[in-house]
């Protein structure tokens, strides 16, 4: 196979794209991701264009141009702002606060020191995202351009090397060199299972010849996880081009993205890039000239966590129940429509033109001996700053939740990590130096999963948090194997029973021995993995379920069941003001006399502790 | 079997929403969303229709989709659909008291979707994927970050105001 002769020279389109985006003057970058639209990101975009159109009174500049890039992972401190000129990121930027960036700021050059972030930890203001702890300590390749550039401008995404890779691999014209160099690279599946990325291509393509698809997952379902749709969101086409040479390497023509209905902007920004794309004739029929064609449709889902499961993923899009299939056959060989197709979660393909450009010993150079390159993490729950990271892999647990994360919120003590959401374990202070990579968390009983890590503190109850999870797969069970149906139903009961202070000692077996039997009597991941939570809870926090069921006690005193409200009557004024408040009418007294809960009728909602200006009422 | 309050369809336009997707059986799932967009449920004469007009399909099939994704109603929704997030980092952060505020502030009982004058509908989701502001609530769309009891009171309270 000889070399393909392009007739569209990327080089040259980039150097156009960078030139355009010289004259846009002075960029400012505003974070349009759900996240910093929730908190009115679109007002603050609207303010600085009304703001900059008076091109006259600008200083230094001829022109200010408002960006509004995709996620910039922290969402907690949105609205963002980001003036790279300027060397400058404010946060919790209002639409009020847009005037006096711009006068005091962008015209005079006085940073505005009040809208600057502020270290948890040494309390300090810091100007910009090499100095925030949070930004420092990444390593970004994925989500390299999420935040920097325009995510609905293909232009953006051309200057920042877009499309570089494919144009290389399509005028190489070897899909062999290509799955080789995936394979050299130790790219794993970024979804959660960890399988090696080249060595799934290679087994598609080995089914070369007919109709082959290639299908992108990102149906992220894990509760606590948005990696995937940062990436959708902030830099569509990254995620467009890495099919596009997938596709390329396997021999398929068609492609589909799934994702969840959850998801709306992801949906709108990736329609947009498929039209983008195609208009430019980087997607669609003969690319760049090439032999190669490729069109790509957006499938979105409808609520159901079990469609992550890629041959369940398969039944949805081919319109039917997501329920899961059994394998073999294998989707390489028998998958979308009965065709050979290959299936790869977001992030997986997100990191495809990286490799292909810097090349495979680059992206092995990043990383643990089996765990190469770098993976995202979407950090949430009682941490200074939530929000979307990405380290390499192997950074361990306690850089990323005290160094990066900032440590815990409010002073409170660390207690756990929650990793790998419904399918994961928890991690505990003895695991804070665990380097994180797929081998050592599931040797510590966890699992990478997505990456969603959720860090609990000391008044975290880890039962409840079982219970919590599987609540959730009970309820997102398709309901095809009995053990995973019934199973998930009957562990949640004793879970249930548990945090009511009904427990009894045997139900910890018990709970065990069904665990056991759901890991072993399902046939796709979620039943497989489903007991993991209450697996690894069990084991690294007995003492707390014992508390439960022989104390009656909740350690972290959050089960209500367990919780007493009482009055203190020395302390009590008898203002009526508890009794005017209980939804229930669980308190009596009269007036100017100490009053009295109702233990049996008080629903535990606190409301009264919440409004008692005595500080009378207390939980006991 | 679940289906409650079953609507007059306009066959015209499910043809057209069918047409659309080309009838394809694939597009099953898009062209359900379609629907329930129109009538903001799924009607029971709609699902028998598309299962009958359709090529492959059966009604027993269009129902066993609209029943397996939690997306598709088989109840009318209200004109505010809340969507209350208890995906883990909401949770963690107290999902359930806003929850809970909720239900008592417009008077819905457990396993109730809708309130008794069609305004309002409130489901849990698993996770909106907008976990840096949690706890969240989604209305219609928009999304209302860090939410407490107190906080999603007022937004009702405001929503209830603009009704009367």
């Amino acid at each position: 196979m000889g070399k393909t002769a392009l007739n569209i020279n990327i080089k040259a389109e980039q150097e156009k794209a960078k030139s355009e985006i010289t004259k846009q003057g002075l960029r400012v970058l505003v974070c349009a991701g759900t996240g910093c639209v929730a908190n009115g990101s679109l007002k603050v975009i609207e303010k600085f264009k009304e703001l900059g159109a008076d091109v006259s009174v600008l200083t230094d500049y001829d022109k200010m141009t408002i960006v509004p890039t995709g996620c910039h992972g922290f969402c907690e401190q949105g609205v963002l702002v980001v003036i790279p000129d300027k060397h400058v990121t404010y946060v919790k930027v209002k639409v009020e606060d847009v005037e006096e960036i711009y006068e005091s700021h962008i015209r005079n050059n006085k940073p505005v020191e009040r809208l600057l972030y502020v270290d948890p930890i040494t309390h300090e203001h810091v100007m910009d995202d090499e100095h925030i702890n949070f930004y420092a300590k990444q390593t970004r390749t994925a989500l390299a351009n999420c935040g920097n550039i325009n995510a609905e401008s293909i232009d953006e995404a051309i200057a920042v090397r877009g499309y570089e890779a494919l144009s290389k691999v399509l005028e190489e014209n070897d899909p062999d060199a290509v799955i080789a160099e995936i394979e050299k690279s130790g790219l794993r599946g970024r979804g959660g299972g960890g399988f090696p990325t080249g060595r799934k291509w290679r087994f598609t393509a080995a089914n070369k010849g007919g109709k082959s698809y290639i299908v992108c997952n990102g149906d992220e379902g894990d509760p606590g996880a948005f990696m995937d749709r940062s990436v959708m969101e902030g830099d569509p086409h990254k995620l467009l081009e890495g099919m596009a040479i997938a596709a390329f390497a396997i021999g398929a023509d068609e492609g589909y993205i799934y994702v969840r209905a959850e998801y709306p902007l992801a949906i709108k920004r990736l329609r947009k890039a498929i039209a983008d794309a195609e208009e430019r004739h980087y997607l669609g029929k003969n690319i760049m000239g090439s032999d190669f064609s490729l069109t790509i449709h957006i499938k979105e889902g409808a609520g159901a966590f079990v469609c992550g499961e890629e041959t369940a993923l398969i039944a949805s899009i081919e319109g039917e129940r997501g329920m899961p299939r059994p394998k073999p056959p294998f989707p390489a060989n028998k998958g979308l429509f009965g065709r050979p197709t290959l299936i790869n979660n977001v992030e997986t393909l997100a990191n495809v033109p990286v490799i292909m450009l810097k090349g495979a010993d680059w992206f092995a150079s990043l990383g643990t001996e089996t765990s190469k390159g770098t993976k995202t993490f979407a950090l949430t729950g009682e941490v200074n700053n939530t929000g979307l990271i990405e380290v390499p892999m192997g950074t361990t647990l306690r850089q990323i939740v005290f160094d990066i994360g900032g440590g815990i919120r409010g002073g409170k003590k660390f207690k756990a990590v929650q990793i790998g959401g419904p399918s994961g374990g928890c991690l505990t202070e003895e695991h804070l130096d665990l380097p994180m990579d797929y081998d050592s968390l599931t040797k510590a009983g966890a699992m990478v999963g997505s990456g969603g890590l959720v860090v609990m503190a000391e008044d975290t109850c880890i039962v409840e948090v079982a219970r919590f999870f599987m609540n959730f797969t009970q309820h997102e069970s398709c309901g095809k194997c009995v053990p995973c149906r019934e199973g998930t139903k009957n562990m949640l009961r004793i879970l249930e029973k548990i945090v009511a202070g009904k427990g009894e000692m045997k139900d910890l077996e018990t709970l065990e021995e069904l665990a056991k039997s759901v890991k072993e009597g399902s046939l796709c991941g979620l039943g497989k993995t489903a007991p993991n939570p209450v697996l690894s809870t069990l084991k690294y926090f007995r003492d707390e379920y014992i508390a439960h069921i022989k104390d009656k006690k909740c350690p972290a005193g959050v089960c209500t069941a367990m919780k007493k409200i009482v009055i203190v009557p020395e302390l009590c004024k008898g203002c009526t003001k508890c009794a005017r408040t209980c939804p229930v009418g669980a308190i009596d007294g009269t007036i100017k006399q100490p009053h009295h809960i109702n233990q049996e009728k008080c629903i535990k909602c606190e409301a009264c502790l919440t409004n008692c200006p005595f500080k009378a009422i207390v939980l006991e | 079997m679940g289906i409650t309050n079953s609507h007059k369809v306009d066959t015209s336009k499910l043809d057209e929403i069918i047409n659309e997707y080309e009838g394809k059986k694939s597009n099953l799932i898009a062209i359900l969303q379609k629907v329930q967009e129109v009538y903001r449920y799924l009607p029971e004469d709609a699902m028998i229709y598309i299962g009958t007009k359709m090529e492959g399909l059966s009604p027993a099939t269009v129902f066993g989709v609209a029943t397996f994704y939690a997306q598709f109603s088989l109840e009318p929704k209200g004109k505010y659909e809340i969507k209350v997030c208890d995906g883990t980092a909401c949770h963690v952060r107290g999902s359930m008291p806003v929850l809970n505020a909720i239900k008592a502030r417009l008077d819905i009982k457990d396993g109730q979707l809708t309130t008794d004058d069609g305004l309002f509908s409130l489901e849990t989701v698993s996770c909106l994927g907008a976990c840096g502001l949690a706890p969240v609530v989604v209305i219609n769309g928009k999304v209302y970050p860090q939410m407490t009891s107190d906080a999603i009171k007022i937004v009702l309270d405001t929503l209830l105001k603009e009704e009367k």
